[in-house]
């Protein structure tokens, strides 16, 4: 065959070979990574997805940290069963924040896309320190222990710089007063205009019924409890893709 | 490389014309029955990705002449299920709440379904046999918090306790006699021994008279002088064997000194208000339902 014995020219050729599979290599990183630079028109814009409060996302860090992903998927998907259990299907936007993006792959306990406002934060307490109190037939461990870590809160206008750095919209204004409304967040007796001005919807309060301090037990919850809860479903529309 | 492709001697079959150390591998063709299976994929490919959406272009992706997408799916599947039971959702949605009993084939589209709601949604705090637990009230007995009719029962469902995101919400507070210094060691040890001879739990201890008018005083605007509680103010009854947050005197003392206040989640919003109908059938039908 003619053409193969072209191709014996390449396999004889080894300059030949190395300049063409280069080639072949740049042609496939193209396909691949040309389409990341247009990611803004193909992510769908929806109301009310914001950056996570400071609060939030250090308890975002901590469920990274400990591994929740790797039982609990955050993916409702557009089936009947899962959207009756679980509620509205997730839709790409109240991810857009995520890095990474908590979606899961296996559900060992249940998906936690729209876990917030579920459960009281005592509830939430109780679970983490001993599941099987509430829930006999779980095989979830014990994270009793993040009641006793204690934040500090010094790091966290870098956490939220970070995510700038990689595209969360945080202004300067949020950077200046993460550690402000880091602590105000928790602490019931604290003046919250401030953080839910900035972060709408944020869930206040004391989280893990100790209001002297901030521990990595409220950060958790105050993350678990905002789950799911941004976006108004009653005006969505999911025929209307807004780009 | 010869032009004339080498043939096996002993099989007569052309050979790739590669050799290694005298070794050479036969070129036999591939089995007719893979090779059309093969272009048959290739030819279903490209019905599939002009059938379903497929393609991605810079801004927009190629739709499909099918018009498919797993939203629209979904949403058929949901309205099919919904027509299947259209008459009766029909019916639980004009019909008044404290009225569905009286119409057993609603009464038990009403149960059903909502037995079904409780075990994804109530079951982890009140349990699965909606025993309840410490700090989460048992849903077969008799004690009510907030009222066990059926309007109360549909009005807590729908709204939650101290709910703060739900205007509507059920609140009430119990003030903090200890944290707060209302009231000194001694007179809430005393009010917590008082409070259970009012169950009939018996420490031999006797009131010498102040105890008395210290309940009146403190307790009985809410949870009544009898000791009998207010369903209005959420108040529990206090002389009934069911405690919510533990009998012994000094589970009595830290509630009295720093209590505990439950919160539910409100869930109207959330389900629907036929699925909260339907809970509040269930849950009042459970056996406990006044």
């Amino acid at each position: 065959m003619a053409l193969m014995d072209k191709h014996q020219i390449l396999e004889k050729n080894a300059s030949l070979l190395l300049v063409f599979s280069f080639l072949v290599v740049t042609i496939g990183g193209i396909v691949e990574i040309a389409p990341l630079f247009y990611i803004d028109n193909t992510v769908e814009k929806v109301e009310g997805v914001r950056p996570y409060s400071p609060l939030e996302l250090k308890g975002r860090e901590v469920y990274v940290r400990e591994g929740c992903y790797l039982c609990h998927s955050q993916m409702i998907r557009p089936f009947r069963d899962e959207t009756e259990r679980y509620g509205h299907y997730s839709l790409a936007a109240e991810s857009m924040y995520d890095h990474p993006f908590q979606w899961g792959s296996k559900r060992t306990g249940p998906d936690l896309a729209r876990v917030g406002g579920r459960y009281s934060n005592a509830w939430h307490v109780q679970h983490l320190t001993d599941p099987q109190s509430v829930v006999p037939e779980s095989v979830m461990p014990r994270y009793g222990f993040l009641a006793g870590q204690e934040i500090d809160p010094s790091l966290i206008a870098e956490t939220l710089r970070t995510n700038r750095a990689v595209g969360v919209p945080y202004s300067d204004e949020m950077i200046k007063q993460a550690a402000a409304d880091l602590a105000a967040q928790a602490d019931p007796n604290a003046d919250t205009s401030g953080v839910t001005g900035r972060y709408p919807k944020a869930v206040t309060g004391d989280f893990d019924g100790d209001p002297k301090r901030l521990t990595e037990m409220d950060a958790l919850i105050a993350y678990l409890q905002m789950l799911g809860t941004l976006v108004d479903f009653e005006a969505y529309q999911a025929d209307a893709f807004v780009r | 490389m010869s032009d004339k492709p080498h043939v096996d001697e002993i099989s007569g079959v052309e050979t790739t014309g590669h050799e290694w150390d005298g070794i050479r591998e036969l070129n036999n063709p591939l089995p007719r029955w893979w090779v059309w299976i093969f272009y048959a994929t290739i030819v279903f490919s490209i019905g599939y990705a002009i059938y379903y959406p497929s393609i991605p272009l810079l801004n927009d992706f190629t739709k499909g002449v099918g018009g498919y997408s797993s939203r629209a799916e979904l949403n058929q599947e949901l309205d099919a299920a919904a027509a299947a039971k259209a008459g009766l959702l029909a019916r639980l949605a004009e019909t008044d709440v404290t009225e569905i009993p009286s119409d057993p084939e609603l009464m038990r589209f009403a149960v059903s379904g909502g037995a079904a709601a409780y075990r994804v949604n109530c079951s982890q705090c009140h349990g699965s046999g909606a025993q309840g637990g410490f700090g989460y009230p048992n849903l077969n007995d008799d004690a009510w918090l907030w009222g066990g009719d059926l309007q109360s029962l549909y009005t807590t469902i729908a709204h939650g306790i101290r709910f703060e995101t739900d205007d509507q919400t059920r609140y009430s507070e119990m003030p903090a006699f200890g944290r707060d210094g209302i009231l000194d060691r001694q007179q809430i040890k005393a009010l917590a021994l008082y409070v259970r001879s009012l169950a009939g739990l018996d420490d031999g201890w006797v009131d010498a008279g102040e105890t008395e008018q210290s309940f009146l005083d403190n307790c009985a605007a809410c949870h009544g002088e009898d000791g009998k509680g207010m369903a209005m103010m959420g108040a529990p009854n206090l002389t009934d064997a069911i405690w919510l947050y533990g009998s012994e005197t000094d589970q009595i003392i830290r509630q009295i000194s720093e209590p505990r206040h439950g919160v539910m989640p409100a869930w109207g919003d959330r389900l629907g208000d036929v699925t909260v109908k339907q809970l509040t059938l269930y849950v009042h039908q459970l056996g406990g339902g006044e």
